[in-house]
């Protein structure tokens, strides 16, 4: 079998007294898209953090294109190919959405004319190519979060981890971001995305991890993941696996 | 893409002030604010573009004066290396600071605090070290003549801290538009969005205050050649520190002529209250604290922020109106 791009080993992390992320393994392969599910807190942030170098494991591995990547800084696995975007997204609030993208664009291109020509290029990718010359402190939520993924692709990344992108969007905002997502992998860059929007990890993930209170409690196709009697009470609470199974037995 | 043409008009037209301006008080008076617009264009490449506020730049102004004035008064090096060199101090000196404060994580007003008392640390060893005279002060044999960058005229004078000023101009313009400058800026809006980005936010920032420190040194280097004399309480003293910031706050922050313009409005209103009120002691420093409450009130970003900011809404203001008569 071939080596994922990323794979998460057995990694924990602790906050003060409280088991963040509680052995977790999961892997992404090449060139798929691979989803990571579970309730509020379940630590996916946390996992997410851990893998783009913001917050130090305690212990576990993860390797990356078959490199040991524990313990490297963030600016370190952008380097790499590793991009990542924020679930509160982070715009730089003073500078124009060109501008935005322009930190991106420069990681590879030093000089300023090629950095603004990748810019232009992602930003139209995105659909902002009207908003460009707009600071972004005036965009629309949706237009936010697609300046943040702009931001993370300009950085030409291999690896791409979502965190959320699709949250606060309404029906039809999805429904024109979706494509655009599955669009990126078919170029080649593997995504990881935590998502809450089960219409769209049912429609884009190939395959699912669940994590809840820090642990990967099931993992598989997205169809046979929705019908996992343990996810269902890890988002339901206890014994709703039965009732449900129960109520749609009738 | 924006033009050099702005700065080198700007140059141009200061050049030719002492063609027409011949008082030796207004020149003097136009000398030292040319010498704190470039301490304030090294506070403004890091507080301005980096968005890390220092409260001690004196800490450079005063390296750089006392570099020079000591190697030419104990080592007899020539002038105008000794400038060059106290210029490399100041630069050595934001190096270290920058590498040991970045290094920690200081930032916001910790990072301030920790830059005053490296000015002050440096303040009160100055104060009784043997090498920069203690107390007594340090002073540069009179020895007029061009070698010695001691200019008999004004003009001359004039002329070399205008230069200094251009280059310091230029140096901004060019990390405004370089892949340096640009990161800098990403760093100052959100740090941890700048390195998931792949910016190396310490470095950045490191290097932005060894540029910084080059600056303001080379306004210390040049204050001691021009007043010959230099003492603890003027080299790494607050006022410089306090004038360096405020002219860059006024100005207008993380623009290119901002220190320029602070300087030119904070010392022209302090000249005037001087003239209409007389000599009192601390007067001047009240006239800063009104004016600076009162920019930060009514245009945040500054003198030359608050004009593009007016400039901008008078655009977008034509440009409906265009589309309004075109839709």
């Amino acid at each position: 079998m071939v080596e994922p791009l990323l794979a998460v080993d057995n990694v924990s992390c602790w906050f003060g007294g409280l088991k963040a992320v509680d052995g977790a393994s999961l892997n992404a392969p090449q060139g798929r898209i691979t989803a990571l599910i579970g309730p509020n807190g379940a630590g996916k942030t946390t996992l997410f953090s851990i893998i783009s170098g913001f917050v130090r494991a305690r212990d576990g591995t993860i390797r990356y294109a078959g490199e040991e990547i524990m313990g490297k800084l963030p600016h370190q696995l952008a380097r790499l190919g590793i991009a990542r975007t924020f679930q509160i997204v982070q715009p730089f609030v003073g500078l124009s959405v060109r501008e935005n993208i322009l930190v991106g664009a420069h990681l590879h291109h030093r000089a300023r004319d090629a950095a603004l020509a990748v810019a232009d290029r992602v930003g139209r990718d995105l659909g902002l190519t009207d908003m460009l010359d707009r600071p972004a402190d005036t965009l629309t939520v949706a237009a936010r979060k697609r300046l943040e993924l702009a931001r993370a692709l300009a950085t030409e990344p291999r690896l791409l981890l979502l965190d959320e992108v699709l949250a606060g969007l309404n029906p039809t905002e999805i429904r024109d971001i979706v494509p655009v997502i599955r669009d990126l992998c078919r170029h080649g860059i593997t995504i990881l995305m935590i998502e809450h929007v089960m219409q769209a990890v049912m429609s884009l993930a190939e395959h699912v991890f669940v994590l809840a209170e820090g642990r990967v409690i099931a993992q598989g196709a997205p169809a046979q993941i929705a019908q996992d009697p343990q996810v269902v009470e890890a988002y339901l609470g206890h014994g709703a696996a039965a009732k449900w199974g129960a109520s749609h037995a009738q | 893409m924006k033009s050099f043409a702005p700065t080198a008009i700007v140059i141009a037209v200061l050049a030719a002030v002492p063609l027409v301006v011949q008082s030796n008080a207004t020149l003097n008076f136009l000398v030292v604010t040319l010498m704190i617009a470039l301490a304030g264009q090294g506070w403004n490449i890091l507080g301005g573009y980096g968005g890390q506020y220092s409260f001690g730049h004196a800490a450079f102004f005063g390296t750089g004066a006392y570099v020079t004035a000591i190697l030419q008064v104990r080592y007899g090096v020539n002038a105008w290396p000794g400038f060059a060199i106290g210029i490399a101090a100041g630069a050595a000196l934001g190096a270290v600071i920058g590498a040991l404060t970045f290094r920690s994580g200081l930032r916001g007003s910790y990072f301030a605090l920790v830059t005053l008392a490296f000015a002050e640390v440096l303040r009160i060893v100055a104060s009784v070290a043997p090498i920069t005279g203690a107390g007594v002060g340090t002073l540069i044999k009179l020895d007029l003549g061009a070698r010695t960058f001691q200019f008999q005229s004004r003009a001359a004078f004039y002329w070399a801290i205008l230069a200094l000023v251009a280059v310091s101009l230029v140096i901004a313009e060019m990390i405004e538009r370089s892949r340096f400058g640009t990161w800098l800026v990403a760093v100052r809006e959100n740090e941890d969005a700048a390195s998931a980005l792949g910016v190396d936010a310490r470095k950045v920032k490191t290097l932005a205050m060894t540029i910084s420190g080059a600056m303001t040194a080379a306004a210390g280097c040049f204050y001691a050649q021009y007043f010959l004399f230099i003492d603890s309480g003027i080299a790494y003293g607050t006022w410089i520190s306090v004038e360096a910031l405020l002219t860059a706050i006024i100005g207008g922050v993380g623009t290119v002529f901002g220190p320029l313009a602070g300087a030119l409005v904070v010392k022209s209103l302090g000249e005037a209250t001087r003239l209409l009120i007389g000599d009192a002691p601390g007067l001047d420093l009240i006239i800063y604290g009104a004016v600076l409450v009162l920019v930060i009130w009514i245009m945040p970003r500054g003198l030359i922020g608050g004009i593009a900011d007016v400039r901008k809404f008078f655009n977008r203001k034509s440009a409906r109106i265009e589309q309004v008569r075109h839709g």
